[in-house]
């Protein structure tokens, strides 16, 4: 048996374990709200915690970097409109994602990022998962750290929301398993040596130690995709916006902690 | 290392090893650390003692541990640390790190990140200026991730 | 390659000082494999040299057992107020570099 079939299995097991004892939670948020640090080992707290330690803090590095360097054909660099992202980026990632009215749908900051990058430095998009957008969201996000997160609902986005919600609520893949069933129903139990997290976004972009670099948002969605044996979707898809929104919601009044390091 | 030790280690490591673990990435290597501790000693005794390695008895992902090394030294012109070595029998190439200073280092301590393939017992080797050799272990648990990721 | 160093800024003569350094650099084990299937190429920092007033205070030869983005720790004695200099390589022959101002009093 490979590692990975093990590793499968066991969770399949665990999980039709604790999905029949467990017993359906019907409220919406965890009570109370807990940080996947409460969830993780003193070594990954402490890794966090130190801001040289961190390993995240290197993408922080370039994305202060990338900040100030000029781009594309407009030769303009970030700092260039924004000035001072310590003053002007205050908060700003606590209150995504929003609704971009150019779009007529919800745009998050890496969405944002690119916007910027594209019509006022007209230079080429960042990929998704790229150093470079790793780098200036975990900058952006630093921003915010220790802010809660407050994202505004208006009527545009309700529609949205409802959909990550749904999203949130679906069982997918082999497995059959929805978001809920783990970090809503099932947080706080152990699986394997893990214990299940509520699931925040407020930490990221992250480093994971599994991945042994920094990765977004989306990028662990696909993960979870992959644990319960999903098709992915791509990093940006509009499902995934949706479902940002909800977790956005979701996690109202938690801090920031970007970037956050998780095992 | 003799038989006896490693035989203790093993069974060890069967007691405390509710999630044992081989990582993904290659086999424990067949190459030998004594034959690499006797490269670094040219066959002097390695006494234990003096030597401090501190790692966290379960490790949250072998990808990375935090791992410090301190050697007990007056760090002088005369006496001084000249290198640490650093060996994981169970990875695929188990010399993870060597370390050279001198009596400028002021103190014989190091930290660092390492990655280890499975459980096992890491060993630290330390070469003094007057041509003995100090070694610590310590056992590490390494747990494996509930969740297959793909990503 | 993104690195950060933290020295303190100043010190007094003869103080024992630590020294942190972290490089963004994925040390490839050449174990893993990538999107394509194929082994991606073992790449790690396997050189790293640190000079105090152009003198060799620290050096480290690192395996693929270190860590991805690799991270250290180390001490040395503050002598006199200069710099501190930081080379390292990488398998393949990229490398990197990285100063540090300190300023000894007494």
């Amino acid at each position: 048996m490979t590692q990975k079939t093990l590793c499968g299995g066991l969770l399949a097991v665990a999980l039709a374990l604790i999905c029949v004892a467990g017993h359906a939670q019907n409220a919406a948020k965890p009570q109370p709200l807990k940080s996947g640090l409460e969830f993780t080992g003193p070594e990954v707290r402490d890794l966090q915690r130190d801001d040289f330690a961190n390993p995240g803090m290197l993408w922080v590095t370039r994305g202060e970097k990338l900040w100030q360097e000029s781009a594309g054909a407009a030769g303009k660099s970030c700092a260039a409109c924004h000035g001072d992202a310590k003053t002007s980026m205050r908060g700003v990632t606590a209150r995504y994602p929003q609704f971009d009215a150019a779009r007529a749908g919800l745009i998050n900051i890496e969405g944002r990022i690119q916007q910027c990058r594209e019509r006022r430095q007209q230079a080429e998009p960042f990929k998704y998962e790229s150093a470079e957008l790793l780098g200036l969201t975990a900058y952006v996000g630093q921003q915010s750290r220790g802010m809660p997160a407050s994202v505004t609902i208006d009527a545009q986005m309700r529609g949205r929301l409802e959909a990550g919600r749904d999203l949130y609520y679906r069982r997918m893949g082999q497995m059959n398993l929805s978001c809920a069933q783990c970090h809503q129903d099932n947080w706080g139990k152990k699986l394997g040596p893990e214990t299940i997290s509520q699931g925040h976004s407020v930490a990221y972009p992250i480093y994971r130690l599994e991945w042994q670099t920094m990765g977004s948002l989306h990028r662990r969605f696909r993960s979870c995709q992959s644990g319960v044996r999903a098709e992915l979707s791509p990093q940006g898809a509009p499902e995934f916006l949706d479902l940002e929104l909800y977790l956005a919601w979701r996690e109202g009044g938690l801090p920031i902690e970007t970037p956050g390091v998780r095992r | 290392m003799k038989k006896t030790s490693r035989r203790r280690f093993f069974a060890g490591l069967m007691a405390i090893a509710a999630w044992p673990t081989v990582r993904a990435y290659g086999q424990a290597s067949t190459e030998s650390v004594d034959a690499m501790v006797l490269t670094v000693t040219g066959g002097a005794k390695v006494q234990t003692g003096r030597v401090k390695l501190e790692l966290p008895p379960f490790a949250d992902n072998g990808n990375s541990v935090s791992l410090k090394v301190n050697v007990e030294s007056a760090m002088t012109a005369n006496d001084y640390v000249k290198s640490i070595h650093l060996y994981a029998a169970r990875n695929p190439r188990p010399n993870v790190a060597n370390f050279y200073l001198g009596p400028r280092a002021g103190r014989a301590q190091i930290s660092t990140r390492v990655r280890l393939g499975g459980s096992q017992r890491v060993l630290a080797l330390a070469a003094l200026s007057d041509g003995s050799f100090w070694s610590a272990t310590a056992d590490v648990v390494v747990t494996l991730s509930a969740c297959y990721d793909a990503t | 390659m993104t690195a950060r160093i933290q020295v303190p800024a100043s010190a007094r003569r003869g103080e024992v000082i630590e020294i942190r350094i972290a490089i963004q650099h994925p040390m490839e084990t050449g174990f893993r494999l990538d999107d394509s299937g194929r082994a991606a190429p073992k790449n790690v920092v396997n050189a790293l040299v640190c000079r105090y007033n152009g003198v060799e205070v620290f050096r480290a030869e690192m395996g693929s057992g270190v860590a991805a983005n690799p991270f250290l720790s180390f001490f040395t004695v503050a002598e006199a107020s200069g710099e501190l200099v930081f080379d390292w390589v990488d398998d393949q022959g990229q490398t990197g570099s990285e100063r540090a101002a300190l300023t000894v009093k007494g």
